[in-house]
């Protein structure tokens, strides 16, 4: 697995997926303890899990499950927007030791099936074309399912964009009228105290 | 014949080992680090843009194994960072939003590791098994992963510009309403802050002018 990064014991860390719906995420993860005593991460340490966590933008939790130290998880989106993935180990230190930390190695993929080469290999070739073929339909299926969620983003920036112009122009109006009105007022209110006070 | 070897040239030219985009949300006051272990002799390209947050800036360094500082900006929006290594370890690239004291930053990253030299032998052995189709598929393949790449620059600028848009209107509302309540403060409070002027308590009554 690629990259890492590192995280405190009973810390929650969480990425964002801005995705469209009917999307799968693949996630692969590996979490790993540092010992103080051997000043490494250890390969693997006995019942350290992760808690992963799912979040889809109405505030929904699609997934919510305990894994163990190394794992892969996915979940399909229902509705497009911003989902968010939560991770946090299930340690029950609590009492946290000065430098101890987890290293979590991180692999995501969205809307990617897995083309499995080595599989393709052992088939026959009409087959082996038929594989690929299938692959790249879902491929161009998520492109198109992304244009759409952009084309609703784009209408959604538009109407507040719209709305900005609308609000200004209105609010600029009111304030006009109010001012002309108030002035007015002062005016007015003005000149009946001074006339009440004998002062014109 | 030529096909073919203009399908290899797309297919290994074309060819990335992989990478890793991931969006997060950086507190205000808060720095977040990755590492990747690399090889020696590998490009890799780190592109950033920030969606949402403040004035949508973040600073950025990106270490080699030997804690030389091969890249740090401050303050950017968006930019692009390639880099062909030198020393094989483990290299770390890290986002600060420490100069901000209110505003959470969202920031995205792609972190493309690529341009591996192809292990030719295999290859060509797997070329001449390949059939014309195959090839064809294997570089729609790859001119599909263009074309996300892409859609993702371009949903990242609409998302950034959607955040500016909202923030706008937020603004446009709050000080009209605001400017509203002090002009009918401002005004009656003139002509109250008048009336008192003129309202002593003298016994005479009246005025300024005797």
């Amino acid at each position: 697995l690629a990259l890492y990064f590192h995280i405190g014991e009973r810390e929650e860390k969480c990425i964002i997926e801005d995705i469209p719906s009917d999307t799968l995420v693949v996630g692969n993860y590996k979490v790993q303890r540092w010992d103080i005593h051997k000043h490494g991460f250890l390969e693997s340490a006995p019942g350290l899990g992760m808690f992963v966590t799912v979040t889809s933008p109405t505030g929904e939790v699609l997934l919510s499950k305990l894994y163990g130290p190394q794992g892969t998880f996915s979940f399909t989106s229902y509705v497009s927007g911003e989902h968010i993935i939560c991770f946090q180990s299930n340690s029950t230190r609590f009492a946290v030791i000065a430098g101890s930390k987890l290293r979590i190695h991180l692999d995501i993929r969205v809307g990617e099936h897995f083309l499995d080469e080595s599989a393709i290999q052992a088939k026959d070739k009409v087959n082996e074309v038929n594989v690929r073929l299938e692959h790249l339909i879902e491929q161009i299926h998520h492109v198109t399912r992304e244009q759409d969620y952009e084309r609703e983003r784009e209408e959604k920036f538009r109407k507040t964009s719209e709305e900005t112009n609308s609000n200004i122009l209105w609010w600029a109006i009111v304030q006009t009228l109010i001012l002309i009105s108030v002035g007015i007022w002062q005016i007015k209110s003005l000149r009946d105290f001074f006339i009440a006070k004998k002062l014109v | 014949g030529a096909l073919r070897t203009l399908c290899v040239a797309a297919l290994l030219g074309a060819l990335r080992a992989g990478g890793t985009e991931l969006t997060l949300e950086l507190p205000d006051s808060a720095q977040r680090c990755f590492h990747q272990e690399l090889e020696s002799g590998v490009k890799f390209t780190l592109d950033y843009q920030v969606i949402s947050g403040g004035h949508y800036d973040v600073d950025c360094y990106v270490e080699d194994p030997n804690g030389k500082t091969i890249y740090q900006e401050t303050k950017k929006q968006y930019d692009s960072f390639s880099h062909h290594t030198e020393v094989k370890g483990v290299y770390t690239f890290c986002f600060s939003n420490e100069f901000s004291t209110f505003s959470h930053k969202i920031v995205y990253f792609d972190f493309q590791v690529g341009d591996e030299p192809p292990i030719l032998p295999d290859m060509s052995n797997r070329v001449t098994a390949l059939t014309q189709l195959e090839s064809a598929c294997v570089t729609i393949h790859e001119m599909l992963k263009a074309v996300i790449d892409s859609q993702t620059h371009y949903r990242l600028r609409e998302a950034q510009d959607r955040s500016r848009a909202e923030e706008l209107n937020g603004r446009v509302s709050y000080w009209s309403v605001g400017e509203t309540l002090i002009l009918f403060a401002v005004s009656i409070g003139q002509v109250l802050l008048l009336k008192s002027f003129f309202t002593e308590k003298r016994p005479s009554g009246g005025g300024a002018g005797t």
